[in-house]
């Protein structure tokens, strides 16, 4: 599948005529919503805990010289090897480099979007190595060939039929008349297949939710298990991460660790939280024999000092996009990027450019729910409308919208010439009204696409207030 | 009440409300004067510059900013019978002028005396009850941005409560936006469509024969869109029950 964020227009109008997607997305809110909800009362002051979690990613953002120094020079200690990627092909190269000096063939992958945001797979599969992604939504809509629709869920917009249609198609040597109904029965057929993928793997690639500078260690929550079997059996285990991801200690770890699960999936706890603390030691039974943690930062620091900065806060938990109506109508596809949603929105103008990404910028109501549920109190709505203006003021905004609001604010700057303009539009209305409604006016055919404009009462407030007061 | 404890209100009568439901404007002006203020509408006012903001069309917007400034800086208080425009004002004009001193004075000192209208009717000036009657079931809908911009919710429900004969059914999603975000509504008209849809969905299976609110904007889409869609429900400001004007023709009604 093509990702296209100038697409998404299309994209979405195409989501928004899939019967399928509706109900799926419709679960955003009993899984995702309800849940977060209930965790967030049942902490108690969840409000402090947001605070306090800003803090710690605010203390980072601003001191990411600092501790990504700290951090490297505490995983080189623990045996392990810290790489620098600027970008995704710089990425792309050290990872092939790790995998081929121990001649990797089959890598198995614990869930990453930074590996997503790279294009590692397609890149690996070009240079002979074969990922084999171990999250069951990764490992899903790997099958499938198509990218996550959701940055904790991939899988999310596949219905449990659809699943079954895929497994069916994928494990052809498996019974064709097995019973594939239960979810239960999923799991299970796609825990068998990855069992021999884990025994066969040369390397193993994680993502990392967070990156102690004082330890050295990497940190991921998982619900599935996969993640300690793909960097605990391999001899080489590769973290690949962004480099925002770092924070001063495991204090500051614990405290986002009470934050992020409540904040995504509404559990007090990952079912797993794994700490990877570099390669095996003399005196320990189990861990890979090489340890290699790759930053990449991608056009993150480059948001650093700017009107986004905020952004490089996000702890991926992926609450900004379950509360988000317009990911709740079109779904993750339609964005055509690795980040979805609100996150996204904010995000990707300024990693992708302004140019390739103002639709998810503009793609907003700035209803504010998602900075009002972000565990680290990103302002998102405000950060996409920064991305607006940069957009305007490149001049790169649609030539209808800029023209139409030069033109209205030519008038709203003239009170006197906007109140005659008032009262030509509010007669203008009147008169092409129809039993209360106006159908259609051409110069606005997206309001008129989908709905009519309910006709003026009368004579405009101003007019009538005017004539009363004689003012 | 003496002339002297009486403070002056500049009425912000928004952009829309001008235009389309100027009774809207007249409702705000007579539950101001039950509530013992003077109100004075200037002339200088056009529109609140929050579709420029929003598109990121920054000059145009502190234009307008300044205009709505001088206009309203002599006022003990700015009311506007909208969540969304007078979050314009108290949230995001002082976000405008970070970097000019002088105009961010202003815009601050504007900000700490701007209200939505409900809101300063319950808070500020301590109405507990109004006289109306409106003898009907209603649905409110919460525009987000007097919900989350400006804190209001539980105001236009402790007002609507001391109207006779009405009942209050509220929404299955009320926190969910409704899909207008002024030129959002125009830019993605599909999109806006389903959120209209599933609001609209919500508000008829609540089985309340009106819904209102206090923005004007979020209320010409749903009804807008309810035309289109051949749907019946009774659209209305709350200002216009609370002030006993709800006998008079509906939003949109012939």
């Amino acid at each position: 599948m093509n990702l296209d964020p100038k697409a998404f227009p299309q994209a979405a109008r195409t989501a928004l005529k899939d019967p399928t997607l509706k109900p799926v997305l419709g679960r955003l809110k009993t899984h995702f919503g309800a849940g977060r909800a209930l965790a967030a009362q049942r902490y108690g002051d969840f409000e402090s805990l947001r605070e306090a979690g800003k803090a710690i990613r605010e203390y980072a953002v601003t001191h990411l010289d600092e501790l990504l120094t700290q951090f490297e020079t505490s995983v080189v200690a623990r045996g392990g090897t810290v790489h620098w990627a600027r970008d995704a092909s710089e990425a792309r190269r050290v990872i092939l480099s790790i995998l081929q000096d121990v001649g990797a063939k089959t890598v198995t992958k614990g869930k990453s979007m930074v590996t997503e945001e790279i294009r590692l797979n397609p890149f690996l599969e070009a240079n002979g190595i074969v990922p084999v992604e171990t999250d069951l939504g990764e490992y899903i809509i790997q099958l499938r060939d198509e990218p996550p629709s959701h940055i904790i869920a991939p899988a999310f917009h596949l219905s449990k039929e659809q699943v079954a249609e895929t497994f069916r198609v994928s494990h052809a040597d498996l019974d064709p008349g097995r019973a594939l109904v239960e979810r239960n029965a999923l799991v299970q057929e796609a825990r068998a297949v990855l069992r021999s993928a884990f025994e066969r793997a040369d390397a193993g690639i994680t993502g990392a939710n967070f990156l102690s500078a004082r330890d050295g260690a990497a940190m991921i929550v998982t619900n599935e298990g996969n993640g300690d079997l793909t960097r605990l059996l391999p001899g080489t285990h590769i973290v690949v991460t962004g480099i925002e991801k770092v924070v001063a200690d495991m204090d500051d770890v614990a405290v986002l660790l009470r934050l992020l699960p409540r904040s995504a999936t509404g559990q007090p706890i990952s079912t797993y939280v794994s700490v990877m603390g570099g390669p095996r030691g003399r005196d320990e039974d189990d861990g890979p024999e090489n340890f290699h943690v790759v930053l990449v930062d991608n056009g993150r620091s480059a948001l650093i000092g700017t009107e986004a900065q905020d952004v490089l806060r996000c702890i991926r938990c992926a609450a900004c996009m379950n509360h988000c109506p317009i990911y709740g109508a079109v779904g993750g596809h339609a964005y055509g990027a690795t980040y979805m949603g609100p996150i996204g929105a904010a995000l990707n103008p300024g990693m992708m450019g302004v140019a390739e990404a103002a639709h998810h910028a503009n793609a907003s109501t700035f209803c504010g729910r998602c900075a009002e549920v972000c565990p680290v109190m990103i302002p998102l709505p405000k950060i996409m409308r920064h991305w607006r203006a940069v957009e305007y003021a490149g001049g790169l905004a649609p030539k209808a919208i800029t023209r139409g609001l030069s033109l209205w604010a030519f008038a709203a700057k003239r009170p006197a010439l906007y109140r005659l303009g008032a009262r030509v539009a509010s007669r203008l209305l009147r008169l092409m009204s129809r039993r209360g409604a106006v159908r259609s006016v051409p110069v606005s055919n997206g309001w008129f696409a989908v709905r009519d404009f309910p006709a003026p009462q009368g004579r405009t407030f101003q007019e009538q207030w005017r004539g009363r007061h004689r003012k | 009440m003496s002339k002297a404890s009486r403070p002056r209100i500049g009425l912000f009568v928004t952009c829309l409300v001008d235009l389309v439901r100027p009774q809207i404007g007249f409702a705000a002006v007579k539950l101001l004067e039950q509530a013992g203020c003077d109100v004075e509408v200037p002339g200088a006012q056009t529109c609140c510059g929050q579709p420029a903001w929003n598109a990121g069309a920054d000059r145009d917007a502190r234009d307008i900013a300044q205009s709505v400034i001088a206009a309203f800086e002599g006022f003990d208080h700015v009311v506007a019978p909208s969540g969304s425009c007078a979050g314009m004002i108290k949230r995001h004009y002082p976000e405008m002028f970070e970097n000019d001193a002088a105009w961010l004075a202003r815009a601050r000192a504007l900000s700490a005396k701007t209200h939505e209208l409900l809101s300063f009717l319950v808070k500020v000036r301590g109405m507990t009850g109004v006289t109306a009657t409106f003898a009907k079931s209603v649905c409110y809908h919460d525009s987000c941005s007097s919900l989350r911009e400006m804190g209001v919710k539980a105001e236009p429900r402790a007002l609507l409560s001391s109207v006779e004969g009405l009942t209050i059914d509220e929404l299955t999603d009320g926190q969910v936006c409704c899909g207008f975000g002024g030129l959002f509504s125009v830019k993605y008209p599909e999109i806006s469509e389903r959120m209209a849809d599933d609001k609209i969905a919500d508000a008829c299976a609540t089985g309340a024969r009106a819904m209102l609110g206090g923005d004007l904007g979020c209320l010409l889409h749903l009804k807008g869109r309810m035309q289109r869609a051949g749907k019946s429900l009774e659209v209305r400001h709350v200002a216009e029950v609370l002030a006993g004007m709800g006998a008079q023709k509906a939003l949109g009604e012939p």
